[in-house]
């Protein structure tokens, strides 16, 4: 494969940041759920540009992730999607609803689980459950069908004070609430971050069967891992959006040959590496290091085992890897 | 034969009729990345607690850096660095002032104080930043002064509590270049992480599951042992069946 030089790296970014409305997949429903044009948030006096100029669209049924670290822009986003922040610039639309003029009627479609958490602490899993009901103008009984699965899971503490259960619990209960009027839209900003693996397995799992309801998901987390369990995504970092696409076409798109490496001493492997002169990049994943140089393998192997040998490297393995969405995400980082 | 820096026998702790810890045996040797996973509420952080001196336990021994948990925990505290995303830096306080309270509630000098925030700094690459509040630094940055700083004294072990959420991948991986140095300089570091592929760069992962631990290996020994392609797999066959939540 030939190597792309850093104008394709670019090109390959930003040609889909140009074209949010070819990101629709095909094989989803053709009905747009959210619509995001351009927009634009901007805080404070030395006004920090939190969103930049992001745009992407959302198809009905679709479950899509923004994926991004801390002060990416995501609870921004998922603000002014919600209608409790006014852009800036730019527009959005939520079932056809802009979000600042309609704001009233986007408010009655969506379900939003903010990602701190948000119920009363002093009300009972069922005062709250009760309690966001009847602001919707409904009851549990009237749309327990989407929720049963997850409400049974909390149901045996249903009397136990919201701020009194523990992390998973929290989170189930709160996506019982933001479930309770039957959305559909579903806005979830964070709603793994700081919970074990099983819990946030688990979450993914409750995520699918809502998707199976043609529930819209527009969902954030800072876990690469997460990517996969989503349609499409987005990546996002500093305010823009890096790349947008289904997380297999993302991986497609890596422009490298990747090779993972290891060998008995890991963090001194990192540091030579790092040193070797056709090493293009060199991040540790796991026990591994992933990999990929200037030149082809044919022209730099006999040289890069000469190189770990003379620095006394024992049990030196090499084998090609298929990136992974974090080694995208850094890859494109550094563009 | 390997020195040992942390070892624990029937370790325990109740409170009430609740056993948190329920009599775990380990040992952690010296420059050793050791990972201590859990699912929320297994116990890791009442184990924590009671080997950082702060909590002392209802039965069981340890001894840490050589001291015994129910005496010299004193001795404990000055001899180990802590470092937890939740409390790491004082925020209302500039870079260099964070540097030199913490060193000098570790007792180093005012000529060491000066020396080491130099080197520390220039290590860091924050000249811009020392007399800047820590509430203005990026996340990442306050992450690798708040590891740095529970260095500072040159503990023989520093506990990391859960210290990288919520940053990039790159910035996560340059924090994990100054454990690894630190490693590399004989330090021993106990850390515990919700991150399934960080746990994979610790020498060795200690997983507790409802107060006790059930299982420790290194990353490549248990993938073998749970038939499993990655650590995440490892972690959900062992604590999808816990009782306990938080």
């Amino acid at each position: 494969m030939p190597m792309l030089d850093i104008n394709d790296n670019i090109k390959w970014t930003s040609e889909k940041e140009m074209n949010p409305s070819l990101m629709v997949n095909a094989a989803l429903s053709a009905e747009i759920s959210i619509q995001v044009k351009n927009l634009v948030k901007v805080y404070g006096k030395d006004k920090t540009i939190a969103v930049d100029d992001v745009s992407f669209n959302v198809g009905k049924g679709e479950l899509f992730g923004l994926i991004g670290p801390d002060g990416a822009g995501k609870t921004s986003i998922f603000r002014m999607l919600t209608t409790l922040l006014l852009p800036e610039g730019g527009s959005a639309t939520v079932n056809g609803n802009d979000v600042v003029k309609d704001y009233k009627k986007i408010r009655k479609s969506v379900g939003y689980m903010p990602g701190k958490f948000s119920l009363y602490q002093d009300l009972s899993i069922e005062e709250n459950l009760n309690f966001f009901a009847t602001i919707f103008g409904t009851t549990l009984e009237e749309n327990y069908d989407l929720i049963r699965d997850i409400y049974i899971q909390i149901e045996p503490f249903k009397k136990r004070r919201a701020g009194k259960l523990s992390g998973g619990m929290k989170q189930k209960l709160a996506l019982c609430c933001a479930l309770i009027h039957k959305p559909t839209v579903l806005f979830l900003d964070e709603p793994t971050t700081g919970v074990d693996p099983v819990s946030r397995r688990e979450f993914w799992e409750m995520l699918k069967r809502l998707k199976a309801q043609n529930i819209t998901i527009l969902v954030s987390t800072p876990y690469m891992d997460e990517a996969n369990m989503c349609d499409r995504i987005a990546l996002i970092q500093k305010g823009k959006i890096l790349s947008i696409d289904t997380p297999a076409e993302i991986i497609n798109a890596y422009p490298d040959i990747l090779y993972k490496i290891k060998a008995d001493n890991i963090y001194h492997l990192y540091l030579h590496l790092n040193e070797f002169q056709y090493t293009k990049s060199c991040f540790a994943f796991g026990e591994m290091l992933h990999v990929s140089f200037t030149k082809n393998m044919e022209e730099v192997q006999s040289e890069l085992l000469n190189y770990l040998n003379q620095r006394g490297h024992q049990n030196v393995s090499m084998d090609l890897v298929i990136p992974t969405i974090e080694d995208c995400f850094i890859k494109l980082l550094s563009n | 034969m390997r020195e040992i820096v942390i070892k624990t026998e029937n370790l325990s702790k109740r409170f009430g009729t609740f056993t948190a810890v329920n009599e775990i045996n380990f040992e952690v040797y010296k420059g050793e990345i050791f990972g201590f996973l859990g699912a929320n509420g297994a116990g890791k952080t009442t184990a924590m607690r009671m080997l950082c001196g702060l909590s002392t336990p209802s039965s069981g021994s340890a001894t840490i850096a050589g001291f015994d948990i129910f005496r010299d925990t004193d001795k404990i505290k000055k001899n180990i660095g802590y470092m937890s995303q939740k409390f790491s830096l004082y925020e209302n306080l500039t870079v260099l002032e964070n540097i030199h309270f913490f060193g000098g509630i570790y007792g180093l000098s005012n000529q060491q104080l000066k020396e080491k925030s130099e080197v520390l700094v220039n290590k860091l690459g924050l000249y811009q930043e020392v007399n800047k509040l820590v509430s203005s630094l990026p996340l990442g940055w306050k992450q690798k002064l708040s590891f740095s700083v529970a260095i500072l004294h040159e503990p023989k072990i520093v506990f990391l509590d859960e210290p990288t959420g919520g940053v990039d991948p790159v910035t996560r991986r340059q924090f994990w270049d100054l454990i690894y140095e630190a490693s590399d300089s004989g330090m021993t570091i106990f850390v515990t992480t919700h991150y399934m592929d960080e746990a994979e760069y610790c020498n060795r992962i200690c997983i507790m599951v409802d107060g006790s631990i059930s299982a420790l290996d290194s990353a490549p020994n248990l993938k073998l042992k749970f038939k499993a392609n990655s650590m995440d797999e490892v972690f959900y066959a062992l604590a999808r069946g816990a009782k306990r939540g938080e």
